[in-house]
């Protein structure tokens, strides 16, 4: 499904973020990428959907080269990836469930299709009462379930979160969790950096380590 | 196909929202957009009034022909005979000495002046008006008609049309050049509102591109906005215009009247009016497109 094969990222400036970098995950795997932070999680994160392209080595996500991919094919690739991240980047000027409908608006859904989706990937994350409400009005929990219902909406193959319990307190972490191994659970693959080494014990996951830009375990 | 048509319904809705959500900048850049393009048309609509107003009397060229004062009647005549024949005139007129003395003294002032005189100074004349308004076969018709023995004096007012010709042509170009420098002014005002639009939006271009936006899709409704407010800005364009030239035709009212005529400025015809519009919305499209090329480029999630 993902497979990196010495995969080497260099900013430049010379900052080595990831250093020949070779693992690869199954459809329908739940992985966490664990390791303190500056230890490259992100950037091994940003590779996949080719938000950064690697220095050397190749990333391969379903057989496709994508740090070759042309710029006009990204937004293909984007949409079969759920992506969350640890600041939720929604967006304030409009209502949760209009944050939800965004992916949708660029696919062949007409607008009756659209809002039932939107409304069923709300149901998901515990959001579908509060469709009207303002993001800004959400708990730092609500916040990132949200995100994740965003994500998730276009029913992309693989789901991929970046520190997603960072800001979380220890209950709200795990609910978001429980929602990602929810979706494993329906054949998702989920690849989810953390730092949180409580949280990895606590769910039954396969482990990459990364430390210095490596993975030792 | 029937997604194509959504999309773009649903960017033009985003942009009437933008509108919406700040009209009181929509309404400014619609002014300046407006404003200039309102001196171009302006000055295309007086010059259009004007040459409705001289292309009847002063463009057509005249040769006036006076006789020496002692011609007789009969040489006249036969001077008349003479030009009806001549296949380069179109019209003859002729005005007899008496009736150039009448026309005189009916000028307020002279009438006392033609009355201290004795008898009549003024010859016979012929006013010609020729087929042609080529001034070189003007200047051969007059110089051919100035041999003739019985001729006095011949007057072309080819020069004065030529420089009056000479004049409108020179205010057309000039009116161009400004047209074209106020166009290369609409497209920059519309650049740069596109661009602080794309900047206050960075976070939801961000955000577009991350969830799998083609650049299409995140450019249209710019495109639009920036159409949109073209359109806006043509149609202010002819309220300025409009308002401007109905004051003016106040003023102009009372002083064609104390000369008897009934001119005004006309305003644009509507075809002209819809092409100002259209040409407006067109060139802020243009504005606004290099601009989405330029910056959207530029944005990238991180």
């Amino acid at each position: 499904m993902i497979s990196f094969s010495a995969v080497a990222k260099r900013y430049p400036g010379g900052q080595e973020a990831l250093k020949r970098v070779s693992f690869s995950i199954e459809q329908g795997e739940f992985a966490f990428i664990a390791g303190h932070s500056g230890a490259g999680k992100s950037t091994l994160l940003k590779l996949i959907p080719a938000i950064e392209r690697p220095s050397s080595g190749a990333v391969l996500v379903n057989g496709q080269n994508v740090g070759a991919l042309k710029r006009a094919a990204l937004p293909y690739l984007r949409r079969n990836l759920g992506l969350v991240f640890q600041d939720q980047k929604l967006l304030y000027d409009r209502s949760v469930f209009d944050n939800v409908m965004l992916p949708l608006a660029f696919g062949e859904f007409d607008s009756r299709e659209a809002g039932r989706r939107v409304r069923a990937a709300l149901e998901k994350v515990g959001l579908l009462a509060r469709e009207k409400a303002n993001p800004v009005q959400l708990s730092g929990g609500e916040q990132q379930r949200l995100a994740i219902a965003r994500a998730v909406v276009n029913r992309p193959a693989v789901l991929i979160a970046d520190e997603p319990t960072a800001n979380l307190d220890a209950s709200s972490a795990i609910e978001v969790l429980e929602i990602f191994a929810a979706f494993n659970q329906v054949g998702v693959t989920v690849l989810v950096a953390t730092h949180d080494e409580a949280l990895i014990k606590r769910f039954a996951g396969r482990i990459l380590r990364l430390a210095k830009g490596s993975i030792v375990e | 196909m029937k997604s194509w048509l959504r999309q773009h319904r649903q960017a033009m809705a985003a942009a009437f929202g933008k509108i919406t959500a700040q009209k009181s900048a929509a309404a400014l850049n619609a002014l300046v957009i407006g404003i200039a393009l309102a001196l171009p048309a302006g000055g295309y609509a007086l010059l259009a009034s004007l040459r409705v107003a001289t292309a009847g009397a002063a463009l057509e060229p005249q040769l006036s022909v006076f006789l020496r004062v002692e011609a007789t009647r009969a040489e006249a005549d036969a001077l008349g005979a003479k030009f009806k024949a001549d296949s380069r005139i179109r019209e003859v007129r002729f005005v007899p000495r008496e009736q150039a003395l009448r026309e005189l003294r009916t000028i307020e002032g002279l009438g006392e002046v033609v009355a201290a005189l004795g008898n009549n100074p003024l010859p016979d004349a012929f006013v010609l008006r020729p087929k042609s308004a080529d001034p070189e076969v003007l200047e051969t018709l007059a110089s051919s008609v100035r041999a003739l023995p019985a001729v006095a004096l011949v007057q072309a007012n080819s020069a004065w049309a030529r420089r009056l010709g000479a004049l409108a042509g020179t205010a057309r170009l000039a009116i161009a050049l400004l047209a074209v420098l106020l166009a290369f002014g609409l497209v920059a005002i519309t650049f740069n509102t596109i661009r602080l639009q794309i900047l206050t939006q960075r976070a939801e271009i961000e955000i577009a591109k991350l969830i799998g936006a083609t650049d299409a899709f995140i450019q249209r409704p710019f495109l639009y906005l920036g159409a949109l407010q073209g359109l806006a800005g043509g149609l202010v364009a002819l309220a300025i215009l409009w308002g401007s030239l109905s004051a003016l035709n106040v003023g102009v009212a009372e002083l064609a009247a104390s000369y008897g005529s009934g001119f005004r400025l006309a305003s644009l015809t509507p075809g002209d009016a819809l092409a100002l519009v259209v040409f407006s919305g067109v060139l802020s499209w243009f504005g606004s497109f290099l601009s989405v090329s330029k910056y959207l480029l530029e944005i990238e999630p991180i």
